[in-house]
C-alpha cells in the first residue's frame, strides 16, 4: 500500500516527532489515526496506551507521557502493526525509539523488568560474543531479585539438557571490540546533536 | 548446494534439536552446510531495544564473516536471526549513511555481497520439494500437524520478502511432500509473546495458550515449528498454561526439520525428540515406520 502524501512533504510537529524521524528514520507525521496498528497488537489489552496513542502523543510532543509509558517496554516486536500500517509507518521502529530515547533522557524505565532483560542479554552477548543463556537467567535474577522465578522449569530444562552449564567464549573479543567502538559513535553523535 | 551456515546462539542451546535435525537431513537433499567460523550472537531483540546502530552492527559482522569464508549465500534457521541479518544485509545495501556508520564499528567493512536464505525458502524450491518426497519413505499419515510461522518469518514483509506474509505456506509444502497432512489455519503467523517468557510470562500465557487452544480446535495432533523462541513457548510452556487453563493440550512441537527426518525414516532420538518437555516420541512411536531408504 502506498502512503497518501508523499513522507518528505510532511515535517514532522515536534522536536519528539523529529528526534524520531532523524534518529530513526521514521516520521510518525505519517499517521492519519486510522487504528489499524493498534486493533492488530497481540499485546495492546496490556498496555496503557495502544500504538495508534502513543504514535500521536509523540507527535503532540508530549514527554512525560510517551517516556513513562509501558506501551513500548511491552511491545514484543511482532511487527504485525508495521505490517498492516497504510501510511508506513513503522511502528514497531518507534517502540525501539521510544524506549533507546526514554533511557537516554534519564526517566525510569515503566516495566523495569524487561529493562532488566534487555540489559542482562546486551552483558552477556557483550562478554560471551553467543548468548550463554543459563548465565543470562541469573544475572536476569539478580538484577529483577525474583530469585524462584521458574525454578521448577529451569530445572526439567537442565535435566533435558537444554541449558548449557558453560559459556563458549568464540567470538567474545570480537563482540567486545563491536560494543565499544559503537558506544563512542553513539557518544559522538549525541554530542553533535 | 554448499552453503554458509549461521546457526546462532539457541540452536547451539536451548534448539540445539533444530541444529541437530537440519544437519541430519541435510546431506540426504544434497545440501552441504559450512559453519560461519567464529560467528557471534545477532542481537536479537535485546539489541534493537537498546541501540539501533549495534542491533545492525552485530548481524552484519557476521555477514563479513560469511564474505571471508568466499561464499554467496548463508543459510539462517532461527527466524529471530533470520530477520536480523536480513535487516543488516537490507539497511546496508540501500542507505549509503547507515552503511558508513555500520562500517565504523565492525572488523571489516562489509561488501553487501551475501544473500540470507532460510531453509524454508531452499526446501520449498521445486525440485527440492521431488527430492523431498522421493526420499521421505516412513509413515507418517496419523499426523495432523499445524504449520506455526510466527512473527519474524515473513514481517516485515518489505524486508524478509519470505513467502505470503499473512498465509504463509512454504512449511506446509514441505511438510506435505514428506508424506504428511498440515491443516489449514488462523493462527500460522500469530504472535506467542516471544522474548516475555523470561520476564512478563502472563503475556505468553495468554497468547500461547491461544495458539494452542486454535490448533486443537482444528484437530491437530501436532504443531510444526520454525523458531527456538516459538517452541520455547508452545513446548516448553505447556505443562505450565495446562495447569493455568485447567485442560489438557498434550500437542508435541516439532521442528520442521525434525518431521522431515522422521519422514527420512531417521529414528527420533537421533532427531532430538528427547529434548522435548512435552512428549513426542510417543505419537511418533505409534507409527508403522517403513526401512530408511
Ligand atoms: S496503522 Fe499507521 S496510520 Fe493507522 S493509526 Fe497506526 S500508525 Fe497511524
Ligand atoms: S510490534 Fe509491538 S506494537 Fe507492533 S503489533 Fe507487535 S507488539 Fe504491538
Amino acid at each position: 500500500m502506498s502512503a497518501v502524501r508523499s513522507a518528505a512533504a510532511v515535517k514532522p510537529s515536534s522536536g519528539l516527532a523529529t528526534l524520531v524521524l532523524d534518529g530513526f528514520g521514521t516520521n510518525v507525521n505519517m499517521c492519519f489515526q486510522c487504528g489499524r496498528c493498534a486493533a492488530g497488537c497481540p499485546i495492546a489489552y496490556a498496555m496503557d496506551y495502544a500504538p495508534a496513542q502513543l504514535i500521536h502523543a509523540l507527535r503532540l510532543g508530549m514527554e512525560d507521557v510517551v517516556f513513562n509509558s509501558r506501551t513500548m517496554w511491552l511491545c514484543a516486536a511482532c511487527e504485525t502493526c508495521t505490517t498492516r500500517c497504510p501510511q508506513e509507518v513503522d511502528i514497531a521502529k518507534v517502540m525501539d525509539a521510544a524506549k533507546i530515547l526514554a533511557v537516554r533522557r534519564g526517566f525510569k524505565p515503566a516495566m523495569s523488568s524487561v529493562r532488566a532483560f534487555h540489559q542482562a542479554a546486551m552483558a552477556n552477548i557483550k562478554r560471551f560474543g553467543r548468548m550463554w543463556e543459563a548465565g543470562m537467567i541469573v544475572s536476569l535474577k539478580l538484577r529483577t531479585g525474583d530469585y524462584f522465578k521458574d525454578m521448577d522449569l529451569g530445572k526439567r530444562m537442565l535435566r533435558k539438557g537444554k541449558l548449557k552449564l558453560l559459556p563458549s567464549f568464540t567470538g567474545s573479543r570480537r563482540a567486545g571490540r563491536i560494543f565499544s567502538r559503537v558506544k563512542s559513535v553513539e557518544r559522538e553523535e549525541i554530542e553533535q546533536s | 548446494m554448499r552453503y554458509a551456515y549461521y546457526p546462532g546462539c539457541s540452536l547451539h542451546s536451548t534448539g540445539s534439536e533444530f541444529d541437530n535435525s537440519l544437519r541430519a537431513i541435510a546431506p540426504r537433499l544434497g545440501v552441504e552446510l559450512d559453519e560461519v567460523k567464529g560467528w557471534i550472537c545477532c542481537g536479537s531483540t535485546p539489541a534493537h531495544s537498546v541501540s539501533e546502530l549495534l542491533a545492525l552492527a552485530l548481524p552484519v559482522a557476521n555477514l563479513g564473516l560469511v564474505e571471508q569464508m568466499e561464499a554467496d549465500e548463508v543459510m539462517v534457521p532461527c527466524a529471530s536471526c533470520f530477520r536480523r541479518l536480513k535487516s543488516g544485509h537490507l539497511e546496508t545495501t540501500t542507505r549509503p549513511e547507515v552503511a558508513a556508520r555500520v562500517n565504523r564499528v565492525v572488523d571489516e567493512p562489509y561488501r553487501g555481497t551475501v544473500k540470507v536464505s532460510h531453509p524454508l525458502e531452499i526446501f520449498s524450491d521445486r525440485d527440492m520439494l521431488a527430492k523431498i518426497a522421493e526420499k521421505a519413505t516412513a509413515d507418517l499419515s496419523h499426523l495432523r500437524v499445524v504449520c506455526y510461522y510466527g512473527c519474524l518469518l515473513t514481517r516485515p514483509p518489505k524486508v524478509m520478502q519470505f513467502d505470503r506474509h499473512e498465509y504463509p505456506m512454504s512449511m506446509d509444502a514441505v511438510l506435505r511432500s514428506a508424506g504428511i497432512a498440515t491443516l489449514d489455519w488462523d493462527f500460522k503467523t500469530m504472535c506467542c509473546g516471544a522474548a516475555f517468557s523470561l520476564t512478563e510470562t502472563d503475556i505468553v500465557y495468554k497468547l500461547t495458550a491461544e495458539i494452542l487452544d486454535e490448533a486443537e480446535s482444528v484437530g491437530a495432533n501436532a504443531i510444526a515449528v520454525a523458531c527456538p523462541l516459538c517452541h520455547a513457548n508452545l513446548d516448553t510452556r505447556q505443562s505450565e498454561i495446562e495447569q493455568r487453563q485447567d485442560k489438557e493440550y498434550g500437542l508435541p512441537v516439532f521442528y520442521f526439520t525434525q518431521l522431515m527426518g522422521l519422514a527420512m525414516g531417521m529414528p527420533g532420538a537421533y532427531l532430538g525428540l528427547g529434548k522435548h518437555l512435552v512428549d513426542a516420541e510417543e505419537l511418533i512411536e505409534t507409527a508403522t515406520q517403513a526401512p530408511a531408504a
